[in-house]
């Protein structure tokens, strides 16, 4: 009988893959914020702001962020389960998928085919390959989970199948629509209701898809990265159960103050307080798991992504709170401060971890130690202070511009026209437009370190399953 | 230690999870539909989108204005006084998708219907910073040089069960995109009545509080480049509006900048408040012209 081995071949193709689209969604991302400015840098009609925003988003989220957690999906659930995938053939056929999706995504959105729903743009066709790559991936990881030779299952399974169902839910109902032609479809839900469905699935989207997979990620890989293992298992299960239960409640506090009924977003509102309970049991879970490791914050380039991503999630979840609260969401909602708040989840907490997987991974699939570490610290100083800069800009933009929408005159007329308000952001627009290029050239140190480790490296495809305990 | 069977057993993992997430999923997004579009919420005069005005409708959403413009006015007082009478649910019975969005880079449009006249939006779409000079708003001139498509907007209509006639439809024949943009627009709003708290009450105490004061004029001038000459020209010459012409009382000038002339196509600007409108009445007055 042959050993048995892990594919790893798929594995660094997706991370491949989800590098290159992350750098064009951080490019896109750069050029709409200069848009912002300069109106002169739209080229209409494919070039236009309100066509490259779904782009940016759509290729940062499936392109950059789905694509990586396929790839340390496929990568973790054959360590965890100790066997090989499921199915190899089904694996390389979703690669190619992937990137067959991706790029029709990227070509009908600059067309201007669009459902016009956040973060679920995509026209009926694209939808429906998005929803065969699910399946073909869940399938995958659930049969391979199935067929397991390890008992138990570690909790970053658990996250990692809830995402799988999850998204499946709610990506299912929100693009419920009826198609008029092969571009052109309308939603299944009317006016309020539509709304109340869209942000039922936007937000969580940003729990099954941003939220749930990067904690899989973390719970595998602060350990491997640390030596030493997470603090409380039992932590991890009350924070993993109630998470998923309290998240689904959460949708309408974006929906604040809008005509969906009082009960639907004081429900939210509550349950959105609720929920720094469980976001913080596996922030305390991460630090105390560094009890006694915390001189490898010094020592050792992955705990740093690590913990600083950890440590970005705990604020994220902190700040996401306080702006579901009625009256602050009166006074800071449809300003930049949201985007700031947005950024500091995808280019602080989610990012930053995903960094660290992949610096951890791409040495040992080449067979070869990490090029240089000095380049990996100056990465990390560079996509951290990018990105702090973004959100403390646009933090500080949304309530100056909060401030001016809701200033009165005593005969109650407004003190500022929409005009005096907005070109009062353009400064900080400057400045967010600046952070964006600090980051991408973190981000470009981060792939020439990886391209010259490949390169002094030779790929492995497959890695033998060990005879021993699970890893 | 015996891990609960729930850590050994990925199918009955799956279950308990699915089950976990549909309850908040059931009440928070499956039971509103029981309330909402209910007949309680119907409002009278709230119609359907005419064929062009649908099309305008899909252009809105093709070319992605809901990235930067939301349309939905949130029941807070400055909200109420910048744009209008906020959203009731009512409104949006026709809307498939809805297009409240989430971000106000421009200004919120719920209420845009009306506010200005056919011209000011397609001269705007067209160039926007020509009516306001430091926009950050993308030029949309393309959209004239685009044709509807009759045989496609009637199958939208019908797979949408809005009512038309055939006059509508051959009315289509050499409209442009552009022509169904500017339709919609002015659809966004028009159909509720409006409330009485939108329609300013001018003061009763009719005097120019600045006359003969030349540093009120300076700032008045200002206030007139900003709010009134991309309709009426830098020089009064007129435009998209009337040429300005002398002979006015104080009073009646007032009242016709406060509270606007709606089936004239001229915004009302009580937004501005009194003290700012009688220094633009001023520097009209003033000879300033």
């Amino acid at each position: 009988m042959e050993t048995p081995q892990y594919n790893t071949a798929i594995v660094r193709s997706f991370i491949h893959w989800s590098l290159l689209w992350g750098v064009v969604a951080i490019l896109v991302g750069i050029l709409i914020s200069f848009q912002l400015i300069r109106p002169e840098l739209n080229l209409p009609p494919y070039l236009t702001y309100g066509r490259l925003r779904p782009l940016h988003t759509n290729a940062g989220i499936f392109g950059w962020a789905i694509g990586t957690f396929f790839a340390l999906f496929l990568y973790m659930v054959q360590r965890l389960c100790r066997r090989p995938l499921w199915s190899d053939r089904l694996a390389r056929f979703q690669l190619w998928f992937f990137n067959a999706t991706i790029i029709v995504a990227a070509v009908t959105l600059l067309l201007g085919y669009s459902q016009s729903k956040e973060y679920h743009e995509l026209e009926w066709p694209v939808d429906l390959m998005v929803v065969v790559l699910w399946v073909i991936f869940s399938i995958n990881i659930i049969m391979t989970v199935i067929k397991r030779r390890e008992e138990q299952m570690y909790v970053s399974l658990w996250f990692m199948l809830a995402s799988l169902v999850g998204v499946a839910v709610l990506f299912l109902v929100n693009g419920a629509a009826v198609p008029v032609s092969w571009f052109k479809s309308y939603s299944a839900f009317a006016g309020t209701n539509d709304a109340n469905v869209q942000w039922w699935y936007g937000h969580n989207a940003v729990a099954m898809v941003l939220t749930a997979p990067p904690l899989a990620v973390f719970y595998y890989f602060l350990p491997k990265a640390t030596g030493a293992p997470i603090y409380s298992h039992r932590l991890s299960i009350v924070a993993f159960w109630s998470l998923i239960f309290m998240y689904l409640w959460t949708g309408a506090h974006h929906l604040l103050w809008t005509p969906i009924p009082d009960w639907i977003q004081t429900l939210a509102m509550a349950f959105s307080i609720m929920l720094i309970a469980p976001s913080w049991g596996s922030v305390v879970n991460g630090y105390l798991s560094m009890n006694g490791q915390w001189h490898q914050m010094r020592e050792n380039y992955l705990v740093k992504f690590l913990v600083l991503g950890i440590t970005f999630y705990g604020l994220q979840t902190l700040q996401g709170p306080l702006q579901a609260v009625r009256s602050f969401s009166g006074f800071i909602h449809y300003t930049d401060w949201v985007p700031g708040h947005v950024h500091m989840g995808t280019m602080g907490w989610v990012s930053l971890v995903l960094f660290a997987a992949i610096y951890y991974l791409v040495p040992r699939l080449y067979g070869n130690e990490l090029y240089s570490i000095p380049m990996a610290n100056l990465h990390f100083w560079l996509v951290l202070s990018g990105q702090l800069l973004y959100s403390v800009s646009m933090w500080i933009a949304g309530v100056q511009q909060a401030g001016m929408w809701h200033a009165m005159n005593p005969d109650g007329s407004l003190t500022y026209s929409f005009m005096e308000t907005l070109v009062e952001m353009y400064p900080y627009y400057w400045a967010r437009a600046f952070s964006g290029i600090i980051y991408v050239a973190g981000v470009g140190l981060f792939i020439g370190n990886l391209v010259l480790t490949a390169r002094k490296g030779k790929a492995k495809d497959v890695t033998p399953v060990p005879a021993g305990a699970a890893s | 230690m015996s891990a609960p069977s729930w850590e050994k057993k990925p199918i009955l993992f799956l279950l308990l999870a699915t089950a976990t997430i549909l309850v908040g999923t059931i009440v928070t997004m499956v039971l509103p539909f029981a309330w909402v579009n209910s007949e309680e919420e119907r409002i009278a005069g709230i119609t359907p989108y005419a064929p062009l005005e649908l099309e305008g409708r899909d252009v809105y959403i093709r070319e992605g204005c809901n990235n930067c413009h939301t349309q939905t006015v949130r029941p807070l007082v400055a909200e109420v006084v910048r744009y209008g009478d906020y959203s009731r649910s009512g409104e949006f019975v026709y809307d498939r998708p809805h297009l409240w969005g989430s971000r106000r880079t421009g200004p919120d449009l719920a209420r845009i219907g009306g506010k200005y006249p056919d011209a000011w939006h397609f001269q705007h779409m067209a160039e926007p910073q020509s009516i306001v000079p430091r926009s950050n708003m993308p030029a949309y001139a393309f959209l004239s040089a685009q044709g509807v498509d009759p045989s496609g907007i009637r199958r939208k209509m019908e797979v949408l069960g809005f009512p038309f006639t055939e006059e509508q439809l051959d009315a289509l024949a050499g409209k442009t995109e552009m022509d169904a943009l500017v339709a919609y627009m002015q659809k966004l709003g028009r159909d509720l009545p409006r409330g009485e708290g939108s329609t300013p009450v001018a003061p009763t105490e009719l005097t120019n509080p600045f006359a003969g004061d030349a540093a009120a004029v300076a700032e008045g001038a200002l206030l007139y480049t900003e709010h009134c000459a991309s309709c009426h020209g830098a020089d009064q010459q007129g435009g998209i509006g009337p040429e300005l012409t002398d002979g006015w009382d104080d009073g009646d000038l007032f009242s016709l900048i406060y509270a606007g002339v709606p089936e004239g196509g001229m915004p009302g600007f009580s937004s501005l408040g009194q003290e700012r409108v009688w220094k633009i009445v001023n520097y009209l007055q003033s000879g300033g012209r």
